[in-house]
């Protein structure tokens, strides 16, 4: 049963009296347990389409079911819901809450999205936290530490729920290489010991090169997928 | 939800000048608006006690009709002995009067042998009037403090006229409800200070001397003034007496006697509800305040942070919560403001009944401002504050929670 079903996707935005389709007919499946990538050029409809899928945004015409649930007919409420129990997101700027430290940034989806009682909630925190190797900064805060150990931050906050599927945003864009292979390596490791897709949308060909298939999207329209085998760990 | 305070008193942390300002404005005007209730308030409560318990009363009992002719001072309208002795029943059965003192008011003519003069008396019980009026003595500025038989106190104002003293002999004339004249000698006992408001500049002396005056064979009363046992029961005790004593109807089938509150035979009461009017708008600028600045800051406050809204919504947080969140950081600036404004308060307050600030009202001089602040009034204020608080950052709160998480996202 596939996580992600598109059928003849389309996002058109009214811009005044123009009209811009971001998105024109997408169709594709993504299984569980994928780590995936979109590519294309600026304006090729990447964000779009990870905004559709993490609904936070509903598609003008098309069906789209995640996790067999079709996105489309999901109230505001719902979809928060939806989002809260199901997805993960990670994105490019790492979007942690300022005010909060590492652990409580991590800690914020369970407690005020989830509610889970606070035995649970500190055992998975503090579990998360070793993996992506921050259990020592757990108690600075966001501007003490650096982009790196933010993205890793934010994996471990898109995860700390047991999503069924994350989604990334241009994640690598603010990092160097070496840590951005660091938090790649962290992805695959989550995919791997969890089950947990992963999609990204990219520029990156660091990314590129470790996921498993790589859709291409031009102009708003998906103009190939290319097979990695399971990339560079496969 | 103690989550949600904590990460909203944070945030109000983050902006720390922001939320100091904002705070420290809040806490003013409550120190300001306390301030002025308790100096307002202790201001009108000395006057209104100068004038209860100096010549009013709390209460009046009338003959109805005798207040609209008050000036007059007409003996044709004064309660007859039957009348008054229902009215005496009806006032010890009360639980609530601590006492009463009838009074037989006239006008008449006051003469020193070289000049003569009007004048308007008071004829009373002595222990009655000083237990209903009990700052009485306090305005006999001259001769012994107490009304004997045979002598009169008399008005500051007439003695200074007329050159009078302690001591003096003088002839009080005055017609009776017959229409005939007639005259009494009386040595003048006492000097009175004169006093603001109906009644303030009469004479006084013992009912029985007033009968003799008058030529009463039965006595006839012109009002009888009451104390209470506590002030605040006044309108309960007022609309209590009022019904008990309108079943006693004349022959013509209407209610014999008139209760007045104090309120409606003092002009002062003017100044007491221009005082009270004066606290409310005080109380509206107040709110305007809070409203403004909770508002200014919580508007600041959903702009700077979309695209952390954005994130926060993006991650699952209900659009209620997000709601909560920025209605909690109001209640927080409002309830912040409003303990430190209260703690100013009192300090000052305490303050300035440790300077001891005099006044003079009228022809009453030095009279020492007291504010006291009440439990009603701190609470009452905080919780204004506190609403208006939260009602403020209603609206940003609410802009806050509907935002579109995509869009926010987006936001630079």
């Amino acid at each position: 049963m596939s996580l992600v079903i598109a059928e003849n996707l389309t996002k058109v935005y009214g811009m005044g009296e123009i009209e811009v389709e971001a998105l024109k007919s997408v169709s594709f499946r993504i299984e569980p347990a994928s780590f995936i990538s979109f590519i294309g050029p600026s304006g090729s409809g990447k964000t779009t389409l990870l905004n559709l899928i993490g609904c936070l945004d509903k598609p003008t015409s098309g069906i789209l079911k995640v996790a067999d649930v079709n996105t489309s007919d999901l109230t505001r409420k719902k979809a928060a819901a939806f989002r809260g129990n199901n997805l993960g997101f990670i994105f490019q700027d790492f979007n942690l809450i300022p005010v909060l430290t590492v652990y409580e940034n991590v800690e914020y989806p369970l407690l005020i999205v989830q509610n889970i009682p606070a035995e649970e909630r500190k055992n998975r925190v503090i579990s998360l936290l070793k993996t992506v190797g921050m259990i020592d900064q757990k108690n600075k805060y966001p501007n003490q530490i650096s982009g790196g150990q933010k993205q890793r931050v934010a994996v471990a906050r898109a995860l700390v729920t047991n999503p069924r599927l994350v989604l990334a945003d241009e994640p690598t864009a603010n990092l160097d290489s070496k840590t951005a292979f660091m938090v790649i390596d962290i992805m695959r490791q989550m995919k791997e010991e969890f089950g947990v897709t992963f999609i990204f949308s990219t520029h990156d060909p660091k990314i590129v090169s470790e996921v498993e298939a790589v859709y291409t999207l031009q102009d708003g329209m998906l103009v190939g997928k290319s097979q990695e085998e399971g990339g560079r760990h496969a | 939800m103690l989550k949600l305070f904590k990460i909203a008193v944070r945030n109000l942390l983050r902006y720390k000048r922001r939320t100091l300002l904002t705070s420290s404005l809040i806490a003013i005007g409550v120190m300001f608006v306390l301030v002025f209730v308790a100096a307002s308030g202790s201001f009108k409560y000395i006057m209104i006690g100068q004038i209860t318990d100096s010549m009013l009363g709390h209460l009046q009992v009338h003959k109805r009709g005798y207040v609209a002719s008050i000036d007059s001072l007409p003996l044709t309208l004064n309660l007859s002995a039957k009348a008054v002795e229902k009215l005496k029943k009806t006032i010890e059965d009360s639980p609530e009067i601590e006492a009463y003192s009838p009074r037989i008011k006239f006008g008449g003519m006051f003469s020193n042998f070289i000049e003569t003069t009007n004048i308007r008396v008071n004829g009373v019980y002595p222990e009655n009037e000083l237990a209903t009026v009990p700052l009485f003595l306090s305005r006999i500025k001259q001769g012994e403090k107490s009304i004997k038989e045979g002598e009169i106190l008399i008005p500051e104002l007439l003695a200074n006229g007329l050159k009078i003293k302690v001591g003096d002999t003088v002839v009080v004339i005055a017609t009776n409800r017959d229409g005939s004249v007639n005259g009494k000698q009386f040595v003048v006992g006492g000097i009175i200070e004169s006093v603001t408001g109906p009644g303030g500049r009469d004479g006084y002396m013992h009912i029985k001397d007033a009968m003799e005056v008058l030529r009463m064979e039965e006595m006839e009363i012109s009002e009888v003034a009451i104390r209470l046992k506590d002030f605040d029961k006044l309108n309960a005790v007022s609309n209590r007496l009022d019904k008990m004593m309108s079943k006693e109807l004349n022959k013509q089938g209407k209610p014999i006697f008139d209760v007045r509150t104090w309120e409606k035979l003092s002009p002062f009461y003017n100044v007491a509800r221009m005082i009270d009017v004066m606290t409310l708008f005080i109380k509206l600028m107040l709110m305007a305040i809070v409203l403004v600045s909770i508002m200014n800051v919580m508007i600041m406050a959903v702009f700077e942070r979309i695209r952390e809204i954005g994130t926060i919504s993006a991650i699952g947080t209900m659009p209620k919560k997000i709601l909560s969140l920025f209605l909690i950081e109001g209640f927080s600036l409002g309830v912040f403001g409003a303990v430190v404004g209260n703690i100013l308060a009192i300090v000052i307050v305490f303050l300035i009944n440790l300077v001891k600030i005099t006044f003079n009202f009228g022809r009453q001089s030095g009279l020492v401002l007291s504010p006291s602040l009440n439990i009603d009034d701190i609470l009452l204020i905080s919780a204004i504050v506190i609403i208006v608080s939260v009602a403020a950052a209603l609206q940003p709160a609410f802009k806050a929670s509907r935002m579109e998480p995509v869009e926010a996202l987006r936001h630079v």
